[in-house]
């Protein structure tokens, strides 16, 4: 890409073009770079980095002069103390690994499904990926009615509404309704995967498709021996997407938790982090050190995705 | 892979002859199963619609797995006016078209420096915003929620007198959150341009501001509008941000206020499907209108050729 080809460009020129800038321009392009820059740095990064330090802290959130320092404790509090941690790292990993293992390479299956030149394929792409179009939130109220005990459509396909026979609660029984949120952020992510690899296999030379089937291989061969391993950038990016749509999943369980924030059955850590903001509780500190957690794990995934993202580009 | 005889004659001449199998039941079998799963894909939303378009009190009586006896638009007529639609739409417009502006012009002017003249520390700065907008934003909310409480905001910007409970505030971290991941398009997209179109601007004397305004935003239209299409959609569709930042509920955009509305105005699901399924019409009038532009955003970031 244009990367490589700048670099090779004689540094001389590069020099007395840069020497034409006037002061205006310079100033120009300060600001370009400096106002996003400013604001970046500013609301992403800086928070970032003040939740490292607030996390080894008490503080109220009111004045700057009640914050103290206290080492490890918001951290052996969340390990030892807080009965909704570890259900929700449960939780988080449980929706990881969900996602990892049926949304994902179903969605990659109905890509290789699609890509196959058929009749109608803009119409099953269209109605599938509906679901990524439209807010977290409302796909939480559309879930919201068809699991609902009385009337919803799950219940009453499987006569499962009847209060003094079977009656499955599926949002508020705990042992029920992470898998039933599950089941609906794994609609929506189906439909997300489908659309990124099916932009990968567009990309993919059909040439080596044909060789392969030239030399008889079945279809799955060529698939899992040579279209798979080609498009290894988009599985890494697949592969990225899904662990941060784990992290970060935090609208589908609110709303289908009530609107409440933590329901039993339903706490994740950035719903936990989230409650300690809207609800009256205010410990900074414990909301920091959750979100510490969150940020390392994040940090873990995307420091190596991109570093080599960009070595690539460069070469 | 089995081929059957294609619709378009330019599809014939691709695709050799030689591997040509079997024709047939493979692929009605596959036609089968992609219907089947358009349509499971469907279901909730159909449901949705479905419940919406029945009175209540016939649904009440005669459960929801009927046949309906009328079909009516009432329940959006009652959704629109109990739950001041057109209040909140505009609340959605006006956080949603000066965040999806500012981003786009700040991610043009970051991708403009780093494709131009950017020299040693282009790749980090890269990194720096793409990996500001892929991280959760739980992991920075207590800070930023403390910090928002600190800036002081003058008061007819925002009558909390801070970026707290402002669209003012909402605005910003949609634009610092999202200049990130278009940054990373239109960096890749800039590229593409070559380098030779500004040098000769430069040549003959163009100011940097020139090149900027009138020569490169005008070649990345393409790229400009893919973006705006996905960032408008998203920026609506925004829940947690507009959750947190907002103190009261009558300043939130749509999105979030609906999950307030539904336990204080809305009382019976159909009204809830209806408001729902409100709600989600812009985006829905955007993406088959701009279907094309939608999608290519969300794989321009991913898949570069």
């Amino acid at each position: 890409m244009g990367v490589s080809t700048k670099a090779a460009r004689p540094s001389a020129k590069r020099r007395k073009v840069r020497r034409r800038l006037t002061k205006r321009d310079k100033a120009v392009l300060g600001v370009l770079l400096g106002v996003p820059l400013v604001v970046h740095v500013g609301l992403v990064w800086f928070p970032a980095i003040a939740s490292v330090l607030l996390s080894f802290t008490r503080w109220d959130g009111i004045g700057l002069d009640t914050i103290h320092w206290s080492g490890f404790y918001e951290y052996v509090q969340a390990f030892t103390n807080d009965p909704s941690f570890w259900p929700a790292v449960v939780h988080n990993v449980l929706w990881l690994v969900f996602l990892l293992a049926l949304p994902t390479p179903f969605g990659i299956f109905l890509a290789y499904q699609l890509d196959k030149k058929i009749r109608f394929s803009r119409f099953y792409q269209t109605a599938i990926f509906l679901p990524m179009v439209i807010s977290l939130a409302v796909v939480g109220f559309i879930w919201q009615i068809f699991y609902q005990p009385d009337y919803g459509l799950v219940n009453s396909l499987l006569g499962t509404n009847n209060p003094n026979g079977t009656y499955l609660d599926w949002l508020g029984d705990p042992r029920l309704n992470l898998w039933a949120v599950l089941v609906a952020a794994g609609w929506r992510h189906t439909a997300y995967i489908m659309i990124l690899y099916l932009a990968g296999l567009k990309s993919f030379d059909p040439s080596l498709k044909e060789a392969a089937s030239i030399d008889g291989a079945n279809e799955r061969q060529i698939f899992f021996r040579v279209t798979f391993p080609t498009l290894r950038p988009v599985n890494v990016i697949i592969l990225v997407v899904t662990v941060l749509e784990g992290l970060r999943a935090f609208d589908l369980v609110y709303v289908l938790g009530g609107n409440t924030g933590s329901k039993k059955g339903l706490e994740l850590l950035s719903v936990l982090i989230t409650n300690n903001i809207v609800g009256e509780s205010g410990q900074v500190g414990y909301g920091s050190a959750l979100a510490v957690i969150l940020l390392i794990v994040s940090l873990v995934v995307i420091v190596p995705y991109l570093v080599q993202h960009f070595r690539r580009e460069e070469r | 892979m089995t081929t059957q005889a294609p619709p378009r004659p330019a599809a014939v001449s691709r695709r050799a002859p030689v591997i040509k199998k079997r024709v047939g039941p493979a692929r009605v079998l596959l036609h089968v199963f992609l219907a089947l799963t358009a349509v499971v894909w469907l279901l909730p939303m159909l449901w949705a619609v479905y419940t919406s378009l029945r009175p209540y009190a016939e649904t009440a009586s005669r459960g929801f797995l009927t046949l309906p006896e009328k079909i009516t638009g009432e329940n959006y007529a009652t959704a629109w006016a109990q739950a001041q639609f057109p209040h909140f739409f505009w609340n959605s417009l006006l956080i949603t078209v000066p965040a999806v502006l500012l981003t786009l012009l700040f991610a043009a002017g970051i991708a403009f420096f780093v494709t131009r003249f950017g020299f040693r520390f282009n790749l980090a700065l890269l990194m720096l915003f793409t990996a500001g907008n892929l991280l959760p934003p739980q992991a920075i909310i207590t800070p930023l929620y403390e910090l928002y409480l600190k800036i002081p905001l003058p008061w007819w910007m925002s009558d909390s007198g801070s970026l707290y409970n402002s669209a003012w505030g909402v605005i910003a971290i949609h634009v610092a959150y999202q200049c990130g991941f278009c940054t990373f398009v239109l960096s890749n997209y800039m590229r593409t341009i070559p380098g030779e179109i500004t040098e000769a601007a430069m040549v003959d004397g163009a100011p940097v501001w020139r090149q900027f305004f009138q020569i490169i935003l005008p070649l990345c239209r393409p790229a400009f509008a893919a973006l705006a299409t996905l960032e408008s959609i998203w920026i609506y569709n925004d829940f947690f941000w507009a959750l947190v930042l907002f103190q009261s509920g009558d300043k939130r955009p749509i999105t979030s206020a609906i999950a307030n509305l539904s336990g204080e105005y809305f009382t019976n699901p159909n009204l809830i499907a209806a408001g729902s399924l409100l709600t989600a019409i812009p985006t829905l009038l955007v993406y088959f209108l701009l279907q094309k532009q939608f999608v290519s955003g969300l794989t321009l970031g991913s898949s570069k050729g």
